[in-house]
């Protein structure tokens, strides 16, 4: 049995099929992992995300330690409640997690970064922490709750108080709202509108009734990752790892260059990265037939067999089957893939697939 | 859990098999089966004419997430696949013991480990533990 998060009695009591999830018991549906997903990009879903890690940093030397550990500098947040997503690179200018990190006061910032990872990014950043003015408190008294799609804010926004249900319904995306004991966060893994809402753990089974008795349809992992592929969203550990620079995972637009003089960790090895013609690319598969494209299947392009699909996976939306895949640096429209033993047709398009509802490649 | 239909065989690898009045073997996968796999998306089915092998390869049913085979329980001649499956795979989903048929053999007499249902139930309880 793994960890549990404060719904854990919800899911079952729901007949969620229970999974194991980096050491945590999560539904990985509950009835349908299609279903789930089309309401999302049709209506509205909520997913406990409980599982996540919650970190906060706070003293004068908040933000001048984050603009050291972070790839994406914090100093482009000027307005409190603004957040940005970004990658926590090692020495050698590879990912160690990627995660999103909100501005509240000069003082202050939260981080959340991912379930899988937690212990490891933890020791990291208290480790990088410690010639800094900063506290590091991890907030594992906290649940997070996703309500995503169309629907999802018009239909949370009444369990909202009074007190701030408007000022929650005008964030922008990317913002967040520090609203009594819940965080409202215009953010999400869906590519659909809605927010993530941190809470305290003995709130969130009544918050996530309310959620389902709005009409908010509860969705597992297995809709969670169809709907972060369709949408473009790398998952760590599958499209990066410790082995794997930003460059190398389609995430160059997470790196804040300028100033030329904000050191980063991992700066100097990813310049000389940035140089490096041969350096593969990042690029989304769509494969023309039947069938479905798998993690790790080789990529054939010029006969050369080393690229590889890192997320593979359907498109419930597109009903095709698309892929991540880090491929041969250059201009071409079309590739192959090995599976099993067969070499299937795919073409290389850009991400996202889908946005908003809208199927965004050309099918 | 739903009820075993009693007019079927069942295997160790969650198939069905029922015999028919013209001698021929219909074959699916159970309702333990398709609950596992989840949500199907495509399915792959052999071709009209071909020979198969008791416990070899039949058809391939794809999930979001993973690609299962479903071996022969029986060897024989493929005479018939269900064709409503390469537009909607989830009828194995639906209904896994009608609809959701997958592939009629000719049997060449092979029966290979079929079991009773209740044999099967017992096999499906000893699973769970």
């Amino acid at each position: 049995m793994g960890s549990q998060t404060p719904l854990y009695a919800c899911h079952v009591e729901a007949g969620a099929r229970i999974v194991d999830f980096g050491g945590w018991d999560m539904p990985l549906h509950y009835g349908s992992q299609l279903e789930e997903h089309h309401a999302v990009r049709k209506h509205a879903g909520a997913f406990d995300v409980s599982h996540m890690t919650v970190v906060d940093l706070s003293g004068a030397g908040a933000a001048e330690f984050l603009r050291r550990l972070l790839a994406n500098d914090v100093a482009r947040l000027k307005e409190p409640g603004k957040a940005l997503y970004t990658c926590m690179l090692n020495s050698a200018g590879c990912v160690i997690d990627d995660l999103i990190t909100y501005y509240l006061a000069p003082d202050r910032y939260r981080v959340i970064v991912n379930a899988a990872t937690r212990e490891k990014d933890l020791a990291w950043i208290n480790e990088q922490a410690a010639s800094y003015a900063v506290e590091v408190a991890e907030r594992p008294e906290l649940a997070m709750i996703a309500v995503q799609g169309p629907e999802a804010r018009s239909l949370a926004a009444p369990l909202i108080d009074d007190q701030w249900r408007e000022a929650a319904l005008a964030l922008q995306p990317f913002y967040a709202l520090e609203a009594g004991d819940l965080f409202i966060a215009r953010t999400g893994y869906t590519g659909e509108d809605g927010w993530e809402i941190v809470l305290p753990a003995a709130q969130a089974p009544g918050f996530w009734r309310q959620c389902l008795a709005a009409g908010i349809r509860p969705c597992g992992l297995g809709a969670r990752d169809t709907l972060r592929l369709e949408a473009g969203m790398n998952l760590y550990g599958a499209d990066m790892d410790e082995t794997i620079s930003p460059l190398e995972a389609g995430l160059g637009w997470t790196i804040a260059w300028e100033p030329k003089n904000r050191d980063f960790i991992g700066r100097r090895p990813l310049t000389e990265m940035r140089s490096n013609p041969g350096r593969r690319k990042f690029a989304g598969l769509l494969l023309e037939g039947k069938g479905v494209l798998r993690n790790h299947q080789r990529v054939v392009v010029d006969g050369k067999d080393d690229g590889e699909i890192t997320s593979g996976g359907f498109s419930p939306t597109m009903e095709r089957s698309i892929a991540m895949a880090r491929i041969l640096a250059g201009d071409y429209e079309t590739a192959q893939v090995e599976v099993r033993n067969r070499l299937l047709d795919v073409r290389v398009v850009d991400m996202p697939f889908v946005r908003n509802g809208k199927i965004r490649i050309d099918l | 859990m739903s009820e075993l239909p009693g007019d079927l065989k069942y295997t160790k690898e969650h198939e069905w098999l029922r015999q028919e009045e013209d001698g021929s073997v219909t074959i699916g996968v159970t309702d333990h089966a398709q609950s596992a796999l989840g949500d199907l998306v495509y399915v792959e089915l052999p071709e009209v004419g071909q020979d198969v092998e008791c416990g070899g390869d039949m058809a391939v049913v794809e999930s979001v997430k993973a690609a299962s085979d479903v071996y022969a329980p029986i060897g024989g001649t493929v005479i018939q696949v269900n064709e409503d499956l390469a537009d909607d795979p989830e009828k194995i989903n639906a209904d896994p013991y009608g609809d959701g048929w997958i592939v009629r053999l000719q049997p060449s007499g092979d029966a290979g480990d079929a079991m009773d249902p209740d044999a099967y139930q017992a096999f499906l309880d000893e699973l769970d533990e």
